[in-house]
C-alpha cells in the first residue's frame, strides 16, 4: 500500500476505529425508543473501545431530529458535533468528518451514533416532508411513496441499457440471504432461493418484495480516535486510509444519470485516490444494499467492474460465501437489519471482518476492506477504505 | 370527480405558483434562465446552471421521452383508487426532467418502455389543482 503521501493526502490513516457495537437486540422491538437504541449502540461501542462516555469530546448522529438531542440524552457535553443528514450513509459522512476534526486536533475521541425505531416507531418524528417541499409538490402527487420508487427508476434504466435481468438483481438478496445464515444477529436467515425472491409480489416493477430491505429496530455504533492513541487502547485499530463524499440531487427526478450512479463514481474516486489503492485490493466489501439495484450500479461505480457489467458480475454466487467476492458479509440490509439510516452497520461489519470477529462469516486473512452507502434516492454517496495497517 | 380526489396534493410556494397556476390553465410552463438561454425544473428564482436571477417563465410545447419508469404496484394509500400506477422521469422537449404518471396506457412493461416519446395531458384532480401527466405519443418531439 503506496501512493499517497501524508502531504498530498493529509486524512489518510490518521484516525483509526476502536470501537464499534450494536444495540442490544436488533429486530422488531415494541419496547425500545430510537433514543434508547442510540444509547446501546453507543454504550457497547465505547465499552469494546475500553472507554466511556467521559473520554468521548465529539458526537457524531443522524436521524430526524435535531443533533444536540442524542448527546443530551447521553448525558454528554461534546466540544465538537457533527449532525450531517444526507440519508443512510451519513454515518460514513461523519467519519471522514470525524478525521478531519481529529487530524486538525479539535478533539480526540469522536463517537458516531445511530438509534432507529424503524419498524416500531418508537420515539421517531413522523412526517418526513413539509406539505409545501419540492418531493410534495413534484413527485409525491403522482404516487411516488417511498424510495422503492427512486430506486426501482435505475433499476428499469439499467436492465433497459444494459440487459440485466430480474434474475441477477436477486442474486444480490439470494447472497445476503446466505451470509445472514452465517449471522446469528441476522433477522431473516431462513434459506432463499432465486425463484423466492421471483415469486415475491411485486412492490414497484422491476421490484420484487424480496428485492427491498427489511424494516427492523436496531442501534449502531462506532468509536474513533488519531492513529497514535488508538495504540494504546484495547482492539487492534482499523485505519480509516481513505474517504470520498459526494451529492448529485435531493429528488430522484434531478439524478444526472439512471444507468450509472455519478455520485459513487466520485465518492469512490476520492476514497481510492486518498487510500492509495485499487479495487483489486481490497478484501471485503460493504456495499448499502437497500434495494438490490444499489450494490449492481455501485459495484460499476467504484471500478469492481465495468458499466454494464454488474449483474454477469455477481451472478452464480460471486458475491456469496465461498465466492471470490465476498460482500455484505452481515447479510446487509436485505437480511441481517435495516432500520432505515443502515450505514452505520457497515462500517460495524468491515471493522469486525478486519479484526477477525465475524465468526462463521469471517472472511480468512482479510487486512482491507471497503464500505459504501448510499442516502436519499442514489443521492448522496460515501465510500470508506479501511485496512488493518496504516 | 373533483369532490372525490383523496390523493396528496401539491402545495405551491412563492416560487411554484406560476407553474401550478399554468397546470390550472392547461399550460406546462418552465422557468427560463434569460442569461444562458435555457429551461430548467424544479422552480426557483434564479438559474441552478448559471446563477443568474434573471428568470422568465416560457411554455413547454409538452412533449418529451420517457427516460425511465416503474409500475408502481402499491400506491399510497390515500389514492383515490389502488391500481398500479405508471410512475416515470420525463424529458422535455426543452431539456428539463421530471417525475409524473404516465397515463392512458397498460401498466405493463409489455406496453411502457425506456425512451417512448410522450405527451403532456392535464388532470384537474380538484377544482384548485391540476396535475400535468403524460400519455403515450406517436407525434415526433420537435428539437
Amino acid at each position: 500500500m503506496s501512493g499517497a503521501s501524508s502531504a498530498t493526502m493529509p486524512l489518510r490513516a490518521r484516525a483509526a476505529i476502536v470501537g464499534v457495537g450494536e444495540s442490544d437486540q436488533i429486530g422488531r422491538l415494541a419496547d425500545k425508543s430510537a433514543q434508547q437504541l442510540h444509547m446501546e449502540a453507543a454504550r457497547n461501542a465505547l465499552a469494546d473501545a475500553g472507554l466511556g462516555p467521559g473520554d468521548v469530546d465529539a458526537v457524531f448522529t443522524s436521524g430526524r431530529n435535531m443533533a444536540n438531542e442524542v448527546p443530551e440524552y447521553l448525558g454528554i457535553k461534546p466540544r465538537f458535533v457533527g449532525g450531517t443528514q444526507v440519508g443512510g450513509c451519513s454515518f460514513l459522512v461523519h467519519v471522514e468528518h470525524a478525521m478531519a476534526a481529529i487530524a486538525a486536533g479539535v478533539c480526540s475521541v469522536a463517537l458516531i451514533t445511530h438509534g432507529e425505531s424503524g419498524y416500531s416507531r418508537i420515539g421517531m418524528p413522523r412526517q418526513r416532508w413539509g406539505d409545501d417541499s419540492v418531493n410534495n409538490q413534484f413527485e409525491i402527487p403522482y404516487g411516488a411513496g417511498g424510495p422503492v420508487i427512486g430506486y426501482g427508476l435505475a433499476a428499469t434504466r439499467h436492465m433497459h441499457e444494459y440487459g440485466t435481468t430480474s434474475e441477477q438483481l436477486a442474486e444480490v438478496a439470494v447472497a445476503a440471504r446466505a451470509w445472514a445464515t452465517l449471522n446469528p444477529r441476522a433477522f431473516s436467515r431462513n434459506p432463499l432461493s432465486i425463484g423466492d425472491v421471483l415469486s415475491s409480489r411485486l412492490i414497484a416493477w422491476p421490484l420484487h418484495l424480496l428485492d427491498c430491505c427489511l424494516v427492523t429496530d436496531a442501534g449502531g455504533a462506532v468509536v474513533l480516535t488519531s492513529a497514535e492513541r488508538s495504540r494504546d487502547l484495547p482492539a487492534k485499530p482499523i485505519y480509516v486510509l481513505g474517504a470520498g463524499t459526494s451529492l448529485t440531487h435531493q429528488m430522484v427526478s434531478q439524478m444526472p444519470n439512471f444507468d450509472r450512479w455519478d455520485a459513487a463514481e466520485r465518492s469512490g474516486a476520492a476514497a481510492f485516490a486518498m487510500a492509495g489503492v485499487s479495487p483489486r485490493d481490497i478484501d471485503v466489501a460493504e456495499i448499502y444494499d437497500a434495494f438490490t439495484i444499489v450494490p449492481l450500479l455501485a459495484l460499476e461505480a467504484l471500478g469492481f467492474c465495468g458499466r454494464g457489467e454488474s449483474g454477469a458480475f455477481v451472478t452464480g454466487g460471486r458475491i456469496a460465501p465461498g465466492g471470490e467476492f465476498p460482500m455484505n458479509t452481515n447479510g446487509g440490509g436485505l437480511s441481517y437489519t435495516h432500520t432505515g439510516m443502515y450505514g452505520i452497520f457497515l462500517i460495524v461489519e468491515a471493522v469486525r471482518q478486519l479484526r477477525g470477529q465475524s465468526g462463521d462469516a469471517q472472511v480468512n486473512g482479510a487486512e482491507l476492506a471497503l464500505c459504501h452507502g448510499t442516502g436519499g434516492e442514489w443521492s448522496s454517496a460515501a465510500t470508506l477504505i479501511l485496512s488493518t495497517h496504516d | 370527480m373533483s369532490t372525490t380526489y383523496t390523493g396528496p396534493l401539491p402545495v405551491p410556494t412563492p416560487e411554484s405558483r406560476p407553474f401550478w397556476d399554468a397546470a390550472k390553465q392547461h399550460r406546462l410552463s418552465l422557468p427560463y434562465c434569460e442569461s444562458c438561454k435555457r429551461s430548467f425544473f424544479y422552480p426557483r428564482p434564479f438559474c441552478p446552471f448559471c446563477f443568474g436571477e434573471d428568470v422568465s417563465w416560457r411554455d413547454s410545447c409538452g412533449r418529451g421521452t420517457l427516460i425511465t419508469f416503474v409500475i408502481n404496484h402499491r400506491p399510497p394509500r390515500s389514492f383515490p383508487n389502488q391500481d398500479p400506477l405508471v410512475i416515470g422521469i420525463v424529458e422535455l422537449a426543452e431539456g428539463p426532467r421530471l417525475m409524473s404518471q404516465i397515463v392512458g396506457v397498460e401498466p405493463s412493461p409489455d406496453h411502457v418502455v425506456c425512451d417512448m416519446p410522450v405527451e403532456v395531458v392535464f388532470d384537474d384532480v380538484t377544482a384548485e389543482v391540476t396535475l400535468p401527466k403524460f400519455r403515450p405519443t406517436n407525434r415526433a418531439t420537435p428539437l
